[in-house]
């Protein structure tokens, strides 16, 4: 097994304005891994996660996803990086005008210039993988929250990223559509995907992690195995934090 | 009593149908090269560079106003002493693409701008490069949200094209003055084409409002919106 | 062998561009007149008002404004009505004027919410006192703008006069380049006054759009 870090990151800084919102990030993440972020909200950790595929810019540090530096104003580099990292947002940001099928093609076809057949196999194969394997012509906003969601999983897995960003991706969904998506996460999981999900979803991700990272004031505050940073949390924030929320 | 004779200007109708025709060509080479030039401009004042907005910017301001006519002339009569030595047909397009580009630009901006951020995020998350983020993420959305007002331009160009007859470019306008110049029909001839400029415009956004849809942006059923 | 000055072109020029505002003006005022007068018809439910006042739109939006002018050139010879082209481009740009106003208006009262409507008839006011107190400020307020932004239309429409012979900026610009051989120079000099009348005027437009947006 690879002893290297799939993503790594060393004395990450990032402002907006005058106001220092990450304030220097260690951290690393082995091949397989599943981290879950957690925080309030104004901590850090959205950021800290649009920071690794390069949709926010930060000013002090160095980043490096699976071998690839991420360098700011070297588009053919973010661009090289985004093909590793896949994003998944929490307002889902289906593309309209596109089928449901397309919207998982289109990248493949742009970016990875496969041809159409080979494309439509493989966006078939996905929205089967996430359960929708019959709404392949079928339009974005006929679909609920929870399938919307799940088309967006495909649609970055359609390219072969080796690691997946899940930005609060279920935190705009009605309950009742929650546990769809997050079965389709832990089947990621469980294939052995990397994952990053900043979340909410305290019972999900003390399941399903590996490890949790919990953030407060633009710094990892406490870090551990689920069972450490849940059942015995270490510092009155975290305390403070988990109490919070009951 | 008036007498009317509108028969001795229906007996023309190969030259009003000819000069039809040549406005319908004018229009549909001025909309397709006008539309291409206000997409350009209207990415250029959203979303490119500060000097190039402000450049932009000028030339949609001097465009939108001042009259067609005057452009029209100006690029017809003007241009040939520096030189450039223009038919009337190809000064009439000119015209129409320069008029139609500024007006297109802004419809065209207000529809990028309309865009939600996260379709940018998550276009650029897949690793698509600009160009290919605007064209096939954020433009043809972008279309469909401001078809209608692109369309009525489109019509109000058309219609404006009638001025194209004053230097002699053989439109609509031109026939019926020519008819007019020999019968003497003169309110007739005018009466009739006015007519056909309206089935033309009626005719014309009808096209436009099922081609969009089918064939420029995407759900030939825009279902809820 | 004459040589004009750029001064002397200037100077014609803007001597003919008395009459451009003129010919705006009272179109744009007539125009306000009419179209006025067909909103309130519309508005008070006159039978047919409705398809007609639609239709009067139409046909106005539908065609082009040079043979509007046309027609009306044509039209009052027919009728033996000895009439220069001053009188038959105020009656075109009128009517034109009308029925983009009148649409533009209308927009404008629907712009304000129905509910306006019914309160005021919960309140048992009649339709003329509603729209004197309630709807039309309301519906006044929102119709500045677009109005005034209508008026840059008008001002360029005055060109078109210029075919059917009236006197204007863009007559005289033919006329001074069929003098002066220069079509460069004065067209552009009748283009940068048409520009230097329009432009404040959309400005002002926009200004206005601006602060109502932000009260609203």
């Amino acid at each position: 097994m690879s002893t290297e870090p799939i993503v790594s990151i060393r004395g990450l800084r990032k402002r907006f304005g005058e106001n220092e919102v990450l304030k220097g990030i260690d951290f690393e993440v082995q091949r397989g891994e599943v981290v879950a972020i957690i925080g309030k909200s104004g901590s850090g950790k959205s950021t800290l996660l649009r920071c690794i595929n390069g949709l926010e810019a930060f000013q002090q540090g160095e980043l490096e996803v699976d071998g690839q530096a991420l360098k700011h104003g070297n588009a053919a580099a973010m661009r090289a990086l985004r093909q590793h990292v896949g994003m998944i947002f929490q307002s889902f940001n289906l593309f309209p005008h596109l089928s449901v099928g397309r919207n998982v093609m289109l990248a493949p076809t742009l970016v990875k210039q496969r041809d159409k057949p080979a494309a439509t196999a493989q966006a078939r194969k996905l929205l089967e993988r996430v359960g929708l394997a019959e709404k392949f012509d079928a339009w974005p906003d006929q679909l609920s929250g929870g399938q919307q969601q799940r088309v967006a999983i495909a649609r970055a897995l359609a390219m072969e990223p080796s690691v997946m960003l899940c930005d609060e991706i279920t935190s705009a969904l009605d309950p009742e559509l929650v546990g769809e998506v997050l079965r389709v996460v832990e089947t990621l999981a469980d294939e052995g995907m990397t994952l990053l999900m900043v979340t909410h979803e305290m019972g999900f991700a003390r399941k399903v992690s590996d490890r949790v990272v919990f953030m407060h004031a633009g710094r990892i505050h406490e870090m551990g195995p689920p069972e450490r940073l849940f059942g015995a949390p270490q510092t009155p924030e975290l305390q403070q934090f988990l109490s919070a929320l009951h | 009593m008036i007498q009317l004779d509108f028969l001795a200007v229906l007996e023309q109708w190969p030259a009003l149908l000819s000069g039809a025709g040549f406005t319908l060509g004018l229009s549909a080479t001025a909309a397709v090269v006008g539309v291409g030039v206000g997409v350009a401009c209207g990415w250029a004042r959203s979303l490119g560079p500060a000097w190039l907005q402000r450049l932009v910017g000028v030339y949609v301001e001097l465009i939108r106003n001042t009259p067609f006519i005057v452009q029209l002339f100006f690029i017809y009569f003007g241009l040939p002493s520096l030189g450039v030595k223009l038919s009337p047909e190809v000064a009439s397009i000119i015209a129409m693409v320069v008029n139609l580009g500024a007006y297109a630009a802004e419809i065209a901006r207000a529809g990028i701008e309309g865009t939600p951020r996260g379709q940018f995020e998550a276009a650029r998350s897949l690793a698509l490069t600009e160009f290919q983020v605007f064209t096939r993420v954020v433009l043809p959305p972008a279309l469909a949200r401001v078809w209608p007002a692109l369309v009525s331009q489109i019509v109000i160009v058309m219609l404006g094209s009638a001025v194209c007859g004053q230097i002699s470019a053989q439109e609509l306008s031109y026939a019926a003055n020519l008819i007019q110049s020999r019968n003497f029909r003169a309110f007739e001839a005018t009466l009739i084409a006015t007519a056909m400029y309206l089935l033309l415009a009626i005719g014309v956004r009808q096209f436009l409002f099922w081609a969009g849809p089918r064939w420029i942006f995407g759900r030939p059923q825009a279902s809820g919106r | 062998m004459v040589d004009f000055s750029l001064w002397d072109i200037f100077r014609n020029l803007l001597l003919a561009a008395r009459w451009t505002v003129g010919l705006s003006l009272v179109a744009f005022a007539g125009g306000a007149l009419v179209g006025l007068a067909l909103l309130l018809v519309r508005l008070a439910r006159w039978p047919g008002a409705r398809l007609g006042v639609s239709l009067y739109v139409q046909v106005f939006q539908g065609t082009p404004l040079l043979m509007q002018l046309f027609l009306a050139y044509f039209g009052l010879a027919l009728l033996g009505v000895n009439v220069s082209a001053w009188v038959a481009a105020g009656m075109a740009l009128t009517l034109y004027s009308s029925a983009f106003l009148t649409e533009i208006w209308r927009g404008c009262v629907d712009a304000v919410p129905k509910g306006q409507w019914e309160a005021s008839e919960s309140l048992a006011l009649s339709f003329g006192e509603t729209l004197r107190h309630v709807v039309g400020p309301q519906a006044l307020r929102i119709a500045v703008p677009p109005t005034v932004g209508f008026l840059v239309q008008v001002i360029k429409g005055t060109a078109l006069a210029s075919v059917i012979g009236f006197i204007e900026l863009t007559k005289a610009g033919t006329m001074i380049t069929n003098a002066t051989f220069r079509p460069f120079t004065v067209y552009a000099c009748v283009a940068l006054l048409y520009f230097a009348l329009c432009w404040p005027v959309s400005a002002y437009s926009r200004r206005l759009e601006r602060s109502f947006r932000r009260v609203h």
